[in-house]
């Protein structure tokens, strides 16, 4: 291109002739160049932006046809991968600890009608009615002949009876397919899993949904497709919960108990290796929820989580915990235990009259309520109250049960210093078996907090310190002399050293005030109490023992037996070897008596 | 010369379809092949699913223990208890041959491991 001189030289002498000034033809050309290269910029610039422009407008046309391509397009399953066959299910599995199945699913089919496409409804309707004998004829034909286009007849059929069906012959009645929880155990650990029904139901499939329990406590892992149908692994052991089921249910006759409840759950860990609650019920059946009379009494009802009652003497194992740990008394300190003891306008007075003096080994042994208030006064309210609730009588328990976090302990309105006597021996506040079960353990594992889980753990998470190691021994060394001279004889099984405390409550009216004939019992033990594995908590809703002249209802009678069996059955089976214990390290302490 | 070069061209071209075609069938046919496959291995599954399901059934412990029970003339199953537990030190460990060997006498019949449930039906058998 050709460039124009800034001053060219006709001009300027031109415009010297005239008396101007050159210098402004120079501006004048400046100013041109200026344009122009801004002129050439602009269009280059401009060109630019088309490009760039024409580049989006097909890369977005581009993507928006690929969308459109595959929101229009029938979706495939990739066939070239094997990907597609993880999902086999559309819930997990539920194991118990060794892998054997507590929850499956099995693959029925739900059985509808179209009655615009039968033929004829009357014979349908009487052959269904012999395959299937709960279904009402007369009702079946009313539905048939009906205006619906659409009916459910049953939710889940066998092979067998869908077969049946079909041999009907009816083009009006059709299948869907459908998947079914199955519990093959049956009644066994029915409260853990709960039971499962369906959701959203469709022809084609229905979404299986939990209805208690782990199930439903769960139910969002195990419908999980991601976890690729890897199955929920419980700490229950099947073996042992049979055991422990089977020897409660006995032991719940042969004692005319109405309920019972019992908690084995591994000392250190805090695993729950067997939960049973009777009566219990079905998985495979879930009874419906009962609308009226005490929801206590239904078989759903999970007495280990839910059920909050006054565990009675079993608390004095706590008392004397902290009355040793904060250093007010040693094992060997005499109490005086002279009754009936009174405190304002209450009278606390023992089961039987265990003489003026007792030490604090023989309180615990022997179950004197006054030495344990003698105790808890020396204790004090705060300290005691904070002490309780380090041990976990303030909140639900943690344990995986969708249940769990309404069973929600009792405590006193107004916490006084009679609240914290009658608590130091276990009356004025309400707590679940579970409760009982992670604080004993919480106290006699060594003193560190445990918290019950229904989960599989691989190994012992150490928590909080809640007592010595050393009163830890001591208490476990006084639970064991309960069971070898005290309230818990029955629970004696050689090469175990069980160590226990029993715990027998009056049942409060519902109108105020105690039955008098009414009694919760209660034995919480450990074993082997030298080197313990396993605590258990047996709990008995109004048990009688009516062997003797008289009925005898305490724990001693009722619970401490049953719990002797369940650690007779189940001990060899959690594999505990038994031995010879180690001979008692105070034993020249125990002078009293 | 440049008709000798399009024959080998043309000859490419059609040699090149050929196999084009024959992968192309080829794969179509695996492809079949891994949806049958996959097919199959779902429905395995389900059946393993079935199976297992039906184990646990058969083997939930209610059964097993009627069938102890039933069986209890034959097998003589009862609960473990704690005095079943040995400790390793009970157990006499066989001779090493090389002592059985030097030492005089028929030590065989003393060391033979013997099952116990072919003891009991050789006791039975025997009047």
């Amino acid at each position: 291109m050709s460039r124009v001189p800034l001053r060219p030289l006709a001009s300027i002498l031109n415009a010297r002739a005239r008396g101007e000034n050159p210098d402004v033809i120079e501006r004048e050309n400046i100013r041109r160049r200026n344009e122009e290269t801004r002129d050439r910029d602009r269009q280059r610039a401009e060109g630019r932006l088309l490009v760039l422009g024409v580049f989006f407008l097909v890369g977005f046309a581009l993507i928006g046809l690929r969308m459109g391509h595959l929101a229009g397009s029938e979706p495939a399953e990739p066939r070239a991968t094997a990907s597609g066959n993880f999902i086999i299910a559309q819930r997990a599995d539920i194991v118990d600890r060794q892998g054997r199945i507590l929850a499956t699913n099995l693959t029925t089919h739900s059985l509808y009608a179209q009655p615009p496409m039968m033929i004829d409804k009357e014979r349908a309707a009487r052959e269904l009615v012999k395959i299937f004998p709960e279904l009402d004829e007369a009702k079946l034909i009313e539905q048939f002949s009906g205006p619906r286009k659409f009916l459910w007849i049953k939710r889940n059929i066998s092979p067998e009876q869908k077969q049946a069906v079909h041999d009907i012959g009816d083009p009006g009645l059709l299948f869907g397919p459908r998947e079914m929880r199955l519990y093959p155990n049956g009644k066994l650990a029915a409260h853990i899993l709960g039971g499962a029904g369906f959701g959203r139901e469709g022809v084609n499939s229905a979404e299986v949904v939990g209805r208690a329990g782990v199930e439903k406590r769960f139910d969002e892992y195990l419908r999980d497709p991601a976890n690729q149908g890897e199955p929920l692994q419980l700490s229950i052991d099947l073996t042992i919960q049979d055991a422990v089921e089977r020897v409660l249910f006995g032991g719940m006759r042969l004692m005319n108990a109405k309920g019972a409840t019992a908690i084995m759950m591994d000392i250190h860990t805090g695993e729950i290796v067997a939960l049973a609650s009777l009566p219990d019920f079905d998985p495979n059946d879930r009874p419906a929820p009962v609308t009226e009379g005490d929801p206590a009494q239904s078989p759903l009802f999970n007495r280990a989580v839910l059920g909050v009652y006054e565990l009675g003497s079993t608390f004095k194992v706590f008392t004397a915990a902290q009355a040793l740990d904060a250093g007010l008394v040693n094992p060997s300190t005499i109490l005086d235990t002279t009754g009936p003891m009174r405190w304002g306008r209450f009278r606390i007075s023992d089961f039987r009259n265990y003489g003026p003096e007792l030490s604090v080994t023989d309180v615990v042994v022997k179950s004197s309520n006054i030495g344990t208030a003698r105790m808890a006064l020396q204790i004090g309210v705060e300290r005691h109250k904070e002490f309780l609730q380090k041990l976990g009588f303030f909140e639900p328990t943690a344990v995986e049960l969708v249940e769990a976090p309404t069973g929600r302990p009792l405590l006193p309105r107004q916490w006084s210093e009679i609240s914290t006597i009658t608590i130091s021996y276990g009356h004025g506040l309400s707590a679940s078996p579970m409760h009982l079960a992670a604080a004993y353990a919480s106290v006699l594992n060594g003193g560190t907090k445990v918290t019950p889980t229904l989960l599989r753990r691989d190994r012992a998470e150490v928590g909080e310190r809640i007592v010595s190691e050393r009163t830890s021994a001591q208490l476990r060394d006084m639970m064991r002399q309960t069971v070898t001279r005290g309230t818990a004889t029955f629970a004696e099984v050689p090469g175990y050293a069980v160590g226990a405390k029993t715990g027998t409550a009056d049942k409060p009216k519902p109108t105020g005030g105690y039955y008098e004939d009414k009694v919760i019992a209660t034995f919480a033990g450990i074993f082997p109490s030298h080197d313990p594995e396993y605590v258990l908590i047996v709990t008995l809703d109004e048990p009688v023992e009516t062997s003797g002249t008289e009925p005898r209802r305490t724990a001693g009678w009722t619970a401490v037996p049953v719990a002797g069996e369940i650690i007779r059955r189940t001990a060899p089976l959690l594999g505990v070897t038994p031995v010879i214990e180690p001979a008692g390290v105070d034993g020249l302490t125990l002078t009293s008596n | 010369m440049r008709s000798i070069f399009f024959i080998v061209v043309a000859l490419a071209v059609v040699g090149m379809a050929s196999w084009a075609y024959q992968e192309n069938y080829r794969t179509q046919g695996s492809l079949r092949e891994v949806e049958r496959v996959n097919a199959e291995i779902a429905g395995l599954r389900e059946t393993l699913s079935v199976l297992r399901a039906e184990w646990a059934y058969l083997n939930r412990p209610d059964r097993l223990r009627d069938l102890a029970d039933l069986n209890f003339d034959r097998l003589g199953l009862l609960p473990l208890a704690p005095q079943q537990f040995g400790h390793v030190d009970q157990i006499t460990y066989p001779m090493p041959d090389a002592l059985r060997d030097a030492l005089p006498g028929d030590w065989s019949a003393d060391l033979a491991v013997t099952d116990p449930i072919e003891v009991r039906g050789e006791l039975e058998a025997t009047p």
